[in-house]
C-alpha cells in the first residue's frame, strides 16, 4: 500500500467519545462505584503496602523485644498476638494481595490489550472484601482480642479449649475474607487471560507473565478451598460445637495441618511465582533481547504450579507420620527445585547473551537473585527429614522462610513497582534514591535474617518472647534487630521517593523503558479506556516485534464499554461483549457480606439472617438496569482487511 | 473525528455481540466457580474418610442415616435435569414464554428439593455436635445445602428478569448457564448421597 494513498479506516476511534464510554464517576460515592481496572489495581497495591508497613511496625516490635535477654518490654500475651498479626499480616493482607491481586489487577488488562478486566465488578467487590478482612484483624488486636494462636492457627491451641474468646474466630473470619478476594480476582484474571487477549497473542505469544497468572489462579481456585474448609471447620468447632479436631469425640488434630498445608505449600508458590514473573517480565527488557527459553520456563511454572499441590506433609515431618510418607515428600520438596532451577538458568543465560542496561529495577533483581538462593538452599537442607526434625521450629526456619518469602516476592516487588510506578503515575521515581533504599534494605536484611540461621542452629526456638542470658543469644539478636533498623530506614527512602517522583519525578512517557509488552503501548497513566486503537500481536513482545504496518482492530463500538473476545488457543476474534459499568453495588454487596461473616462469629444465626441482606444486594448488583445489552447480531467472522 | 491513517485493520464489526456456551465468559467463570465449588466437595468427601480412619466402627455410635429421603431426594434430583435441559434448549430462541416454563420448572423442582432435604436433615440420625461422624455429615450435607438454595435465588431471579423485555442479549445466555450450575448442584448430590447414604452403611 503507498504512502501517498492514505485511506479512511472504517471505524474512525473517536478518542473523545471512548473517555466518555469508559469515564468511571468521581467524587466521594464515585469512589465506590468506580469498577476500572486500573483503579481497583492500584488500591489493591496500595492498600496492602499500608498493610506491609503496619506488619513492618510489628515485626519491629518483635525485634525490640527480641534484641537482649531477658527483655519484659512486651509480655507474653501481647507478644503472641503480635507474631500472629505479623505472620498472617503479611501472608494474607500483604504478600498474596499485592502479588497476585495487586499486580496482576492493574497490568493483565493492559498486557492483554483489553480495555478492562473480566467482571470488573466482581474485581471491585474482590477488593472491599479483602478491606475488610483486613480491618477485622487489626480491629481485633487494638480491641485486645488480637489472634494468638500462630499465623497458621493449629488445633488444639486454636481450638475452644485452649483459646477460649474470640481471638481465633476473628483470625478465621479474617481468612474467608481475603480468600473469597483472592478466588474472586483468580476468577477475573483467568477470564482476562483466556478470553480477551488481542488478536494475535497465541498461547505460544502470550508473555510468561500472563501465563504465571494464569496457572496462579489456578493455583488459588484449588489451594484457597482447603484454608476456607479448615477455618470454617476451625469457627464451627468453636462456636457450634463440632468435633472435627476433638480427638475425645472422633475428631483429629491433624486434619487440621494437612487441610491447612494443602493449601499453605501452593500458598509459598501463589507468594513466589509473581514474583518470579516480575523477573521474567524484566530480564529481557534491560538485557535487550528476548528471554532465553520462553518455552521452558512456561513449563516450568505449569510444572511448579502441579508439583505445588504435592509437597504440604513436609510442613509435618515432626508430627510423627510414617516413615514412607516422609520419603515421598521429601523427593517431592527436592524435585520442585528443578523447574524453579530451570528459570533460574534462563534468566542467567538471558542475562549473559543480552546488553545488561543496570538500571533501578535490575538492581532488585539481583538482588532477588541472591537471596532467594539462600532461601531455595536452606529449603533443600529442610527437605531432608533428619535436618528438619533437628531445626523444626527454631529460628533457622524463621530464616529461611524469609529468605524465601522476601527474597521471592519482597525483592520482586521493588523492581516491579520501581519498573510500573512510572505506568501508575506517569512519573519516573529517583534512581539516586533508589539505590539507597536498595543496599540499605539489602545490607539490613541479611543482617537480620541471615543471623537467624545461627541462633537456629544454636537452638533458639522461634515464638518465645525473651531467653536467658546463659543461652548467649544476645548478641546475634543484637545484630538481627540493627539490621531491621537498616530495612525500615530503606523503606521510609522508599516512600520519600515515591511521594517526591509523584510531585516533582520527571515525566515517564508511554515507555520510558523500551519494553515490549502491551503494557507500554498507551500513554502513563493509561486513560480509562486503556487504549485509543486496540492492537493485533505478532510476537512475544509485540512493541519490539510488530511489523510496522501491524493491523489494528477496527468495529469495536466505542459509544458502549465494548470489548473484543477471543478464543484461548489462538486469539482469534470470536465475538464482542458489553462490560458492565459503574455501580455502587458491590460495594453495598461487600457491606452486607460482611455483615454476615462477621456476625457469624457471635452466633450461628448470623449466616442465615445475614444471608438476606446479601440476598438483596445481589439481585440489586446483578438485575438489569439503564440501557439493554447489546442488540444481538448474527454470528460472522472476523476477518482481516485492508 | 476522522483519522486518516495508512494501517491495515482487523474488522471486527461483523462479529455478534452475544455467545452462548463455551465462547461465553460468563460460561467460563461458571466453569471456574464450580471448581471452587468442587474442590470444597472434594476436601469435605476427603475429611471425611479421614475421620474414617480414626475411629473402630462407622457410623461411631449412630445408625446410618434414614435412606427414604435421601433416595427420593436423588430421584427428584435427577428428575429436574429435565427443565435444566429445557431450559437451555430454549433460551438460545429468545422465546420469554419458553424460557418462562423451563425457569418456573426448575424453580418448582428446588423447593420439591428443599422441602425434601429438610426431611432428610431431619433423619440423619446424628447432630452436628454428637462427634467428629456428625461434624462431617452435616457439613457436607450443610455446604450442599448452601448451593440448593443459592442456585433456587439465583433461578427465580432470572425467571423475574424474564418477565420483563431486559430478557434478552447476553440475559438469554445467563439462562443456559443457570442450567450448568443445575447439573453441578445434582451431580454433587448424587456423588454426596452415595457417601452419606452409601458409605455409611458398608464402610
Amino acid at each position: 500500500m503507498a504512502i501517498s494513498e492514505p485511506i479512511v479506516l472504517p471505524h474512525a476511534t473517536d478518542e473523545v467519545r471512548l473517555a466518555r464510554t469508559w469515564a468511571q464517576p468521581r467524587g466521594f460515592w464515585g469512589w465506590f462505584m468506580n469498577v476500572h481496572h486500573t483503579a481497583i489495581g492500584v488500591r489493591f497495591m496500595v492498600t496492602s503496602f499500608i498493610f506491609f508497613l503496619l506488619g513492618g511496625v510489628l515485626a519491629a516490635m518483635i525485634r525490640l523485644q527480641l534484641s537482649r535477654p531477658e527483655n519484659h518490654a512486651i509480655g507474653p500475651d501481647l507478644y503472641n498476638q503480635i507474631f500472629t498479626i505479623h505472620g498472617s499480616t503479611m501472608i494474607f493482607l500483604f504478600a498474596v494481595p499485592m502479588m497476585f491481586q495487586g499486580f496482576g489487577v492493574y497490568v493483565v488488562p493492559l498486557i492483554c490489550g483489553t480495555r478492562n478486566i473480566a467482571f470488573p465488578r466482581l474485581n471491585a467487590f474482590s477488593y472491599y472484601i479483602y478491606v475488610v478482612g483486613g480491618l477485622l484483624l487489626w480491629v481485633g488486636l487494638f480491641l485486645k482480642t488480637g489472634a494468638d494462636a500462630g499465623w497458621f492457627a493449629y488445633t488444639p491451641l486454636s481450638g475452644p479449649q485452649f483459646t477460649p474468646g474470640k481471638r481465633s474466630d476473628f483470625w478465621a473470619q479474617m481468612i474467608t475474607f481475603t480468600e473469597v478476594s483472592a478466588l474472586g480476582v483468580a476468577i477475573c484474571l483467568a477470564t482476562t487471560i483466556l478470553r480477551q487477549r488481542a488478536p494475535g497473542m497465541t498461547l505460544n505469544r502470550m508473555p510468561i507473565i500472563l501465563w504465571e497468572k494464569l496457572v496462579l489462579s489456578f493455583m488459588v481456585i484449588f489451594a484457597m478451598p482447603a484454608v476456607m474448609v479448615v477455618s470454617s471447620m476451625l469457627l464451627m468447632d468453636r462456636t457450634i460445637n463440632t468435633q472435627f479436631f476433638n480427638p475425645a469425640n472422633g475428631g483429629d488434630v491433624l486434619l487440621y495441618q494437612h487441610l491447612f498445608w494443602f493449601f499453605g505449600h501452593p500458598e509459598v508458590y501463589i507468594i513466589f511465582l509473581p514474583g518470579a514473573a516480575i523477573v521474567s517480565t524484566l530480564v529481557p527488557v534491560f538485557a535487550r533481547r528476548h528471554i532465553f527459553g520462553h518455552l521452558a520456563i512456561v513449563t516450568s511454572v505449569v510444572a511448579t504450579g502441579f508439583l505445588g499441590f504435592g509437597v504440604w506433609v513436609h510442613h509435618m515431618f515432626a508430627t510423627g507420620i510414617p516413615q514412607m510418607s516422609a520419603s515421598f515428600f521429601t523427593a517431592a520438596t527436592l524435585m520442585i527445585v528443578i523447574p524453579t532451577a530451570v528459570q533460574f538458568y534462563c534468566w542467567i543465560a538471558t542475562i549473559w547473551n543480552g546488553r545488561l542496561q543496570m538500571k533501578l529495577p535490575m538492581l532488585w533483581v539481583f538482588g532477588f537473585f541472591f537471596v532467594f538462593l539462600i532461601g531455595g538452599l536452606s529449603g533443600v537442607m529442610l527437605a531432608s527429614v533428619p535436618v528438619d526434625w533437628q531445626v523444626h521450629d527454631t529460628f533457622f526456619v524463621v530464616a529461611h522462610f524469609h529468605y524465601v518469602l522476601i527474597g521471592g516476592a519482597l525483592f520482586p516487588m521493588f523492581a516491579g513497582l520501581y519498573y510500573w510506578i512510572p505506568k501508575i503515575t506517569g512519573r519516573m521515581m529517583s534512581d539516586l534514591l533508589g539505590k539507597v533504599h536498595f543496599w540499605l534494605f539489602f545490607i539490613g536484611f541479611n543482617m537480620t535474617f541471615f543471623t537467624m540461621h545461627f541462633l537456629g542452629l544454636r537452638g533458639m526456638p522461634r515464638r518465645v518472647y525473651t531467653y536467658p542470658p546463659e543461652m548467649h543469644w544476645g548478641g546475634l539478636n543484637m545484630l538481627a534487630s540493627v539490621g531491621a533498623l537498616f530495612m525500615a530506614a530503606g523503606l521510609i527512602v522508599f516512600i520519600v521517593n515515591f511521594f517526591q517522583s509523584k510531585a516533582t519525578g520527571t515525566l515517564a512517557g508511554p515507555n520510558p523503558w523500551a519494553a515490549g509488552s502491551l503494557d507500554w503501548a498507551t500513554s502513563s497513566p493509561p486513560p480509562e479506556y486503556n487504549f485509543a486503537e486496540l492492537l493485533t500481536v505478532n510476537g512475544r513482545e509485540p512493541l519490539w516485534d510488530n511489523a510496522p504496518n501491524q493491523p489494528i482492530v477496527s468495529g469495536v463500538r466505542d459509544d458502549i464499554p465494548e470489548v473484543l473476545i477471543t478464543n484461548s488457543l489462538d486469539s482469534e476474534p470470536q465475538h464482542k461483549d458489553e462490560m458492565p459499568g459503574a455501580s455502587i453495588w458491590p460495594f453495598l454487596t461487600s457491606i452486607t457480606v460482611s455483615i454476615a461473616f462477621i456476625w457469624s462469629i457471635f452466633s450461628p444465626w448470623g449466616i442465615a439472617y445475614g444471608a438476606i441482606p446479601v440476598v438483596i444486594t445481589l439481585i440489586g448488583w446483578l438485575w438489569p438496569r439503564g440501557h439493554s445489552p447489546a442488540p444481538r447480531q448474527p454470528a460472522l467472522e472476523g476477518r482481516w482487511s485492508k | 473525528m476522522e483519522q486518516v491513517r495508512e494501517r491495515p485493520v482487523l474488522d471486527v464489526s461483523g462479529l455478534p455481540s452475544v455467545a452462548f456456551g463455551k465462547s461465553n465468559t460468563t460460561w467460563l467463570a461458571n466453569v471456574l466457580y464450580m471448581m471452587i465449588e468442587g474442590t470444597m466437595f472434594a476436601l469435605l468427601f476427603a475429611s471425611y474418610f479421614y475421620l474414617r480412619t480414626r475411629t473402630d466402627s462407622w457410623p461411631p455410635v449412630q445408625d446410618p442415616p434414614l435412606l427414604t429421603y435421601g433416595v427420593i431426594n436423588g430421584i427428584v434430583f435427577l428428575l429436574s435435569l429435565i427443565p435444566a435441559r429445557y431450559a437451555q434448549k430454549v433460551a438460545p430462541t429468545g422465546d420469554r414464554g419458553r424460557i418462562r416454563l423451563a425457569l418456573t420448572g426448575l424453580a418448582l423442582f428446588a423447593i420439591v428439593n428443599m422441602v425434601l432435604r429438610g426431611f432428610e436433615l431431619a433423619n440423619l440420625n446424628c447432630r452436628w455436635y454428637d462427634n467428629a461422624y456428625g461434624s462431617i455429615m452435616w457439613s457436607l450435607i450443610g455446604l450442599h445445602t448452601g448451593h440448593l438454595i443459592t442456585e433456587f435465588i439465583e433461578t427465580v431471579s432470572i425467571l423475574g428478569i424474564a418477565f420483563t423485555p431486559k430478557m434478552e442479549g447476553t440475559r438469554l445466555a445467563d439462562v443456559a448457564i443457570n442450567s450448568d450450575y443445575w447439573y453441578f448442584v445434582v451431580g454433587s448430590a448424587v456423588l454426596m448421597d452415595f457417601i452419606i447414604y452409601g458409605t455409611t452403611r458398608f464402610l
